[in-house]
């Protein structure tokens, strides 16, 4: 049983570092530009749908990927201009854009689900191949994605999308044009989250228009699983970009282990949603619990 | 140059909670000029900042900042020609960023952000220099998080931020009202050297009346939205906290109301 186990481990490195792909691109909302996009459902089952099709029509995978990456910004670009322009609340925007997505999505395949019939294409990644070629294709993106975040933040165009999830106060009296930051991140965020979908749907040998639900709270799972391991270590932007693919691979690892274990699948999106609402809160009421005992100590003394 | 015609803001026009927060302002300064802005609450002091800074559009009026007429530009165009402390110390500096970022974030205030890096390494012996000027040790702590420097420290740098490019206007929003007395004294006499040796045009907001006669060469008095006093020169020079308060009695028929201008 344990050799088994074992067995589903390269596996579930190979959909975790996927899934870490596209935590990287819900960490450019979330945590750098202080959004909490769920333009994400939508858009990862995007950039599957569009990547498969194309796929499909016999267009080469990289130009295919390409693809996806691009249909995901036109997503972040819908709920920027919601956000900005129509000053609809960023989450209102993202639901919205989630909505218009699942037509899109099911318009783009013609129907809830398309598979790709693996053995009839050289995929890159696949749950057919062996896992350590997958593993070595993924490895070799995300280092690349990471790269090019890395310089892209470091960049004068870069800091000023920093700047406005810092500051926006700060951001516009030094002339940045925040709505446009913004629509920007939004739309590199998607575009990196179809990427992972398209990943996604390769991996798994098919597209489902169901597939995207909850893909943000994975994605933010992700996210807090990495920078608890990371932000003693380094506060390094690629090292933190890293513990997010890491925290991607281990949520999927424990996803992985519960369900080998016989856990009811039904309940699984329901105890994710609970561990992120519970780390979401820990920060909040630890400041609350410590600020009680303060006023208490000095009402003792 | 700042020149204001005839601006006028209203916030909740059209409701029983209409507020005239400008009546009809008009206000010329020239090149160098260091204005203090002294009124009681809800003088429109700061909504006379937001309306140059343009965090809103005016019902009225025009704006025109060395000639440029700025009335319809967005807030983050405008930036160009300004340079802003504001009076929270975390309003003016992006906290998760570090020193010489943010330095870098506003040396590029009203330029084309490109993807060049950030921070070239002459700009960091720059920034080291007039950071060294601050006298507050933070010329060895460039990659130091703002966050975690204390609030007058964070004001030192806004307004290095502020005033770097020489911006053709300075606003300062009672920028040293969050600080305790010690460390605002030290800020203000940091803006003197500032605006001093950058001959920048100044507008100062100070609810501290004394503050308001011995900083800058002049003074203008808010009441409901409208200047009512206006000195210069010699005769600013002369003035004391007494004649200020009689003026303000005459020229608005009501005491001026700002406990903490008293106190202070």
């Amino acid at each position: 049983m344990f050799l088994n186990w074992l067995g589903t481990l390269p596996g579930a490195a190979a959909q975790g570092i996927i899934w870490g792909i596209m935590a990287i691109g819900v960490y450019i909302t979330y945590k750098i530009l202080d959004i909490a996009d769920l333009t994400v459902d939508g858009s990862i089952c995007t950039g599957g749908a569009t990547f498969t099709m194309l796929l499909l029509a016999g267009l080469p995978i990289p130009l295919c990927l390409l693809i996806a990456f691009l249909a995901g910004t036109l997503c972040g670009l819908i709920t920027g201009i919601f956000h900005t322009f129509l000053g609809i609340p960023a989450i209102l925007a993202g639901i919205l854009t989630q909505l218009i997505l699942w037509s899109v999505n099911l318009k783009i395949m013609g129907r809830s689900n398309v598979a790709i019939p693996g053995r009839n294409f050289d995929l890159w990644v696949s749950a057919l191949l062996p896992s350590w070629q997958s593993l070595l294709v993924l490895i070799a993106i995300i280092a690349v994605l990471i790269a090019i975040l890395y310089w892209f933040f470091g960049t004068e165009f870069g800091t000023s999308l920093r700047a406005t999830g810092n500051n926006l106060n700060m951001s516009r009296a030094q002339g940045i044009n925040t709505d446009w930051t913004k629509i920007f991140g939004l739309a590199f965020s998607n575009g990196v989250v179809g990427l992972a979908g398209a990943l996604l749907f390769q991996y798994q040998g098919g597209s489902d228009v169901k597939k995207g639900q909850g893909a943000i709270v994975i994605g933010l799972a992700a996210i807090i699983i990495g920078d608890a391991i990371v932000s003693k270590i380094s506060q390094n932007f690629a090292v933190r970009l890293l513990g997010v693919v890491l925290g991607g691979i281990i949520y999927f690892f424990v996803y992985q282990t519960v369900i080998f274990l016989g856990f009811d699948s039904d309940l699984l999106k329901m105890l994710s949603a609970i561990v992120v609402a519970i780390f979401l809160g820990l920060p909040y009421l630890k400041k609350k619990y410590f600020a009680s005992k303060k006023r208490e100590g000095k009402r003792n003394a | 140059m700042l020149e204001l015609h005839h601006i006028t803001k209203k916030f909740n026009a059209g409701t029983v909670n209409e507020k005239v927060a400008l009546n009809d302002v008009s206000l010329r300064l020239n090149d160098g000029d260091f204005v203090t802005v002294i009124g009681g609450n809800g003088a429109g002091k700061s909504t006379l900042m937001n309306a140059i800074a343009g965090v809103w559009p005016l019902d009225d009026g025009q704006v025109i900042v060395d000639g440029t007429n700025i009335t319809a530009m967005p807030e983050h165009k405008r930036a160009k020609f300004l340079g802003r402390v504001f009076q929270d110390p975390n309003m003016g500096t992006a906290a998760d960023m570090q020193i010489d970022e943010n330095l870098a974030l506003a040396n590029r205030r009203g330029k084309r952000r490109g993807l060049a890096w950030s921070i070239t390494a002459k700009e960091r012996e720059v920034y080291k220099s007039l950071l060294a000027q601050l006298d507050l040790g933070l010329e060895d702590r460039l990659t130091s998080k703002v966050g975690l420097l204390s609030g007058g420290q964070r004001q030192a740098i806004t307004l290095l931020m502020a005033s770097m490019n020489k911006p053709n206007l300075l606003l300062l929003d009672e920028h040293t009202a969050a600080l305790d007395p010690k460390t605002a004294a030290k800020v203000l006499k940091l803006t003197d050297e500032i605006v001093t040796q950058n001959q920048l045009t100044t507008l100062m907001i100070t609810h501290n009346m004394k503050d308001a006669i011995t900083h800058g060469n002049r003074l203008i008095m808010m009441h409901h939205g409208r200047i009512i006093f206006d000195i210069a020169g010699e005769e600013k020079r002369k003035l004391t906290v007494e004649d200020l308060l009689k003026k303000f009695e005459e020229c608005s028929g009501a005491e001026f109301a700002s406990d903490r201008a008293l106190l202070s």
